[in-house]
């Protein structure tokens, strides 16, 4: 071969053979935003909520009561409270209504249901068959308070400290473990945390 | 703000509106959402159902999903419009809500700049690349003594 | 008793694949002849048990063996005994099964095929695939055997998710596996000329028929998911930019990347070290979707479920293969390089181009596709990334990549450059003008967006593709297999162009509620809403309505959109009522019931749809044209021994 030309050719020139390894090196970097997207991901498509840190949405619909005064963000203040969002349609609702129900024993927080996408005579069938849980319950036919929440399915629940501040919201149905490590938990390590008002029996 | 992007779309708009809004008569069928005043409204309508994401589904937009809560929601869309917002304000109202994944259309801003700079970057990097390759390569044009035919693409599949 | 045979036949393929790659690969090494000769027949055991594997497995579910988790979870007795076949294919661990199988099938073509390489160099690309094959059957075996056991077993089974008990279903998997597995013969064969530390061109030339092969039985499974998607889903979509379609689209790109560079290589000794790359990139894609899909890595519609031990292993095999494969091109590619030269206008040049462009689309579907994770890896919060992202970004490069195509396909090697064509060139681009523009603009009507540039640049890849082989046939010229496979492959890909201008240009939706008697005006065609009633299926009932479609005045179609309810799984699903024809589809789909007797309705007219799929079958035809159509080749090792028989196949 002609040694004059064999020189001119690119990859023969020292300095440019770091070319060859590019690929492997974007290969490599790849990989590390794989693994950490497969590590980061525990729940995949569950969307950590920007309202967690914010106050409460402003709301107020009517009572699932007929007659009784509405339900708004007035019974949320001076206590914690947990707001649920649920419906007689939603399968996952009806596992976790053991363990709402299992919190009202407890009497730690009162708990303001919403039925979203619902409507009354199914609700209140639902709550006479399997008990009532809530303190009270709105009504959410057609949807403006579940967005104005950011429920992107039901159930949906949120800690709200007397503050009026979300300060926790739990996608999809709570189990006695969640109730215990997220909710209690938070409860239980703010400062100064007063008695709420009893509702329920004593826990 | 960027909707010069999506052109097609707007012809798509545009074509939808014509007839909506020329055809009144009989024993017409009704538009499912309660139609917007004006064909702007509906324009800005139909493109923001398209540019937000159903949050339930999780891969189709507002305006192609069935489930409930899609429907709920560009009836939000529809009454937020009519309260007088702007495609920014609704934006930013449902990203208030459910965070920038509600977003098919990723903002521009700095944080998505390496996403929306990539096509014109990767152009750039690869037109740099072409034009150094094709540099060294005309210098060995002369050098080189292979003369190849033509019209010999069928010679590597018949030899 | 005989699921467990299944189960011994995949372990006994395992070890045959372990045999395969080891005496593929330390044969040739070690300069052992004999274990060179044994590589095939360790991969036809390999072939032989994989294929006793999947049989056994079809078995269960003829059987309905609930018995056997995999069956239970994705059949039922209720099921048609065709979607039982297919049923096979239905989830994760069958899936990965057929994947092997295909994988099987391609290293029984190579076997067929090994008298025309050279001995040690195909035993090389038979010990690459065995490493293959033998990381998806330790995979499959370690955490997705489709042949566990369950116990207690069910009276009866889960059934098959509604949405794939379609005769698209039977056929798209297997067709786009066959695409997918197919660049691993690439791979094998980059893979094998580095080893070798090779530094001539000849194995572009083997590698090139194996190549075009894949790229059309993918851009055949990409159009068929297509369509699948299109008619299945209910409203009309056919292409979303969903994460599992953009999977199947990227290795889809470099893999066209690929077989044009290989032309150059092939041609004229250049871009090897590129060339390779791209083999290695097309199939390493492959194996990315793979990993996406099977890791529920990213959400999609078609995520199968998300296991993260799965996503280890696939992570660790990617590394392996991925890894291993680019450290040898690392070590071996410079070895590659050529001193050939050519002029800045060239066929060289634009072929370069064709490749930067095409690889610059990829490369946007891959950042767009993995945004949404790096932006979560960064802590840059959550990111959805869709149609409105994508559909822009990817004109970036396509736009002029489809522009060049007709001029560069007039080019001359090295550097004839384009003097001869200049008349030709502006001929065919008058006359894509003088068609697409009142196309676009007097037929359908509307002087914004992209569609007269799409329509224009459509027309004009048909016609640039068409002089030269009529240049030939006027000169009495023969006309090469690989001519017209590339004519029609170009032909094919101006009819997609066109389907895609103008279905995304002009389709008309809309969402009414409509009483039996009301009409809705969709463009021109009348939509008049008739009433619904109950019908059944074999393992479903149906609301079923009726839509009458006129035109002036004149009856075009009646439409009977579906909702059906399907027992076992309980699960609803909307089937579309389309109305085709080649330059418009109508379609109708039933929403809720509104009440007061109306329907919520979804009405569309789709201008040109068809031509989308049918372009991408053309450009499928004509790579098989391409690698079908050709005269047989002298093999490489045994010149003299075999007769030159000259074998004609008909095109799959």
């Amino acid at each position: 071969m002609n040694q004059q030309i064999t020189q001119l050719s690119e990859s023969d020139r020292p300095g440019s053979r770091w070319r060859f390894a590019l690929p492997l090196g974007l290969f490599v970097a790849l990989l590390v935003v794989l693994f950490f997207g497969l590590v980061h991901s525990p729940k995949k498509g569950v969307i950590i909520s920007p309202l967690v840190g914010k106050a409460a949405p402003q709301f107020s619909i009517p009572n699932l009561v007929s007659g009784a005064p509405p339900v708004s963000n007035a019974s949320l203040r001076g206590h914690w409270s947990v707001v649920n969002v649920w419906g007689s349609w939603c399968v996952a609702c009806r596992d976790e209504h053991s363990t709402l129900l299992m919190i009202k024993q407890q009497g730690v927080v009162p708990i303001i249901g919403i039925d979203w996408n619902d409507t009354p005579a199914n609700a209140n069938n639902w709550l006479q068959q399997l008990g009532n849980p809530y303190q009270q319950v709105g009504e959410d036919a057609d949807g403006h308070v579940a967005i104005d929440w950011g429920v992107s399915a039901a159930p949906e629940s949120f800690l709200i400290n007397p503050q009026g501040v979300i300060v926790y919201k739990e996608v999809g149905e709570i189990t006695p473990d969640d109730w215990r490590e997220q909710f209690l938990a938070r409860i239980n390590a703010a400062p100064g945390t007063g008695p709420p008002p009893a509702t329920g029996g004593s826990g | 703000m960027h909707s010069s992007r999506c052109s097609h779309l707007r012809a798509l708009v545009s074509a939808a509106l014509l007839i909506g809004v020329l055809w009144v008569g009989q024993a017409w069928a009704v538009d499912v959402t309660p139609p917007l005043p004006t064909p702007q409204l509906q324009q800005r309508y139909l493109a923001l159902t398209h540019e937000l994401r159903c949050v339930q589904c999780q891969d189709e937009s507002l305006a192609d999903s069935e489930v409930d809560l899609a429907g709920q929601m560009r009836l939000e869309v529809h009454d937020l419009l009519l309260k007088g917002m702007t495609d920014q304000q609704v934006k930013d109202y449902l990203v208030s809500r459910y965070g920038e994944f509600i977003l098919f259309k990723p903002r521009f801003d700095w944080r998505n700049a390496w996403l929306w700079g990539a096509p014109a970057f990767l152009m750039l990097v690869g037109l740099l690349a072409g034009w150094r390759i094709i540099a060294g390569r005309r210098r060995l044009v002369d050098q080189d003594p292979e003369e190849p035919l033509d019209d010999t693409l069928d010679e590597h599949w018949t030899s | 008793m005989v699921v467990e045979l299944g189960h011994y036949a995949l372990i006994l393929a395992m070890l045959l694949c372990a045999a395969q790659a080891v005496f593929g690969l330390a044969g040739p090494a070690l300069g052992r002849e004999r274990w060179i000769a044994a590589a095939p027949s360790a991969a036809c055991g390999q072939f032989v048990f994989t294929a006793l594997a999947v049989g056994v497995l079809i078995h269960a579910f003829i059987s309905n063996d609930f018995s056997v988790a995999y069956v239970a979870d994705n059949s039922n007795s209720a099921l048609p005994l065709f979607y039982r076949v297919t049923a096979m294919w239905g989830a994760h661990e069958g899936s990965i099964l057929l994947w092997i199988f295909v994988l099987s099938v391609w290293t029984m073509a190579v076997v067929a095929r090994l008298r025309y390489l050279p001995t040690e160099f195909g035993a090389r690309v038979l010990g690459v695939l065995g490493v293959l094959s033998f990381g998806f059957l330790l995979f499959t075996l370690a955490t997705s055997s489709p042949f566990t056991r369950l116990f207690p077993t069910p009276a009866d089974g889960a059934s098959l998710n509604p949405l794939l008990q379609d005769p698209a279903f039977a056929v798209h998997p297997p067709v786009l596996y066959t695409g997918y597995v197919g660049f691993s013969v690439s791979f094998a064969f980059a893979c094998a000329a580095m080893i070798e530390g090779r530094r001539d061109q000849l194995w572009a030339r083997w590698m090139r028929p194996w190549t075009v092969m894949a790229w059309a039985f993918l851009a055949c499974g990409i159009a068929l998911g297509s369509w699948w998607a299109y008619y299945e889903l209910g409203w009309g979509g056919y292409w979303s930019w969903d994460p599992v379609e953009n999977v199947s689209f990227m290795p889809w790109l470099v893999g066209t990347a690929l077989l044009h560079s290989l032309i150059v290589t092939e041609k004229r000794g250049l871009f090897k070290s590129w060339t390779l790359l791209l083999a290695l990139a097309a199939f390493s894609l492959s194996l990315l979707g793979t990993f996406i899909v099977r890791a529920g890595l990213l959400i999609s519609v078609h995520s199968f479920a998300a296991d993260p031990a799965r996503g280890i292993f696939i992570l660790g095999f990617l590394i392996v293969v991925v890894g291993g494969a680019l450290l040898l091109y690392t070590l071996r590619a410079p070895r590659m390089a050529s001193n050939a030269g050519f002029d800045l206008v060239s066929r060289e040049s634009f072929l370069l181009f064709n490749n930067i462009l095409l690889v610059i689309a990829a490369a946007v579907v891959l950042a767009g596709t993995l945004a949404p994770d790096i932006a979560g890896a960064l802590h840059l919060g959550t990111l959805s990334v869709g149609a409105p992202y994508f559909a822009p970004s990817f004109m970036v490069p396509v736009l002029p990549l489809l522009a060049l195509l007709s001029v560069g396909i007039h080019a001359r090697w090295k550097r004839g450059g384009l003097s001869h064509a200049k008349r030709v060139i502006f001929t065919t681009l008058i006359c894509a003008l003088v068609i697409g523009l009142p196309l676009a603009l007097a037929v359908y009507g509307h002087p914004f967006s992209l569609a007269p540039v799409g329509a224009v640049l459509g027309i004009w890849i048909v016609l640039s593709s068409l002089v030269d082989p009529i240049d030939r046939l006027r000169r009495r010229l023969t006309l090469s297999a690989s001519l017209v496979g590339m004519t029609v492959a170009h032909i094919g890909l101006g009819v997609f162009v066109l389907g895609i201008t103008f279905v995304s240009s002009y389709s008309i939706e809309r969402d009414v509620a409509m009483k039996p008697g009301q009409v809705a005006m969709v463009g021109d065609y009348a939509f008049r809403y008739e009433g619904v009633h109950d019908i059944s299926g074999p393992n479903f009932t149906a609301v079923q309505g009726t839509v009458t479609v006129t035109h002036d005045g004149k009856f075009v179609a009646t439409l009977h959109p579906e909702k059906r309810q399907f027992y076992v799984q309980g699960t609803e699903q909307t089937t579309a009522a389309i109305a085709p024809a080649l330059h418009r589809d109508l379609l109708a789909s039933l929403g809720d019931d509104v009440g007061k007797g109306a329907w919520s309705l979804r009405l569309q007219y789709r201008p040109m749809i068809r031509f989308v799929w049918i372009g991408g079958v053309i450009m499928a035809l004509g790579g098989m044209l391409a690698v079908f159509g050709r005269r047989q080749r002298v093999p490489a090792t045994v010149p003299e021994a075999v007769p030159l028989a000259v074998t004609r196949r008909t095109p799959a």
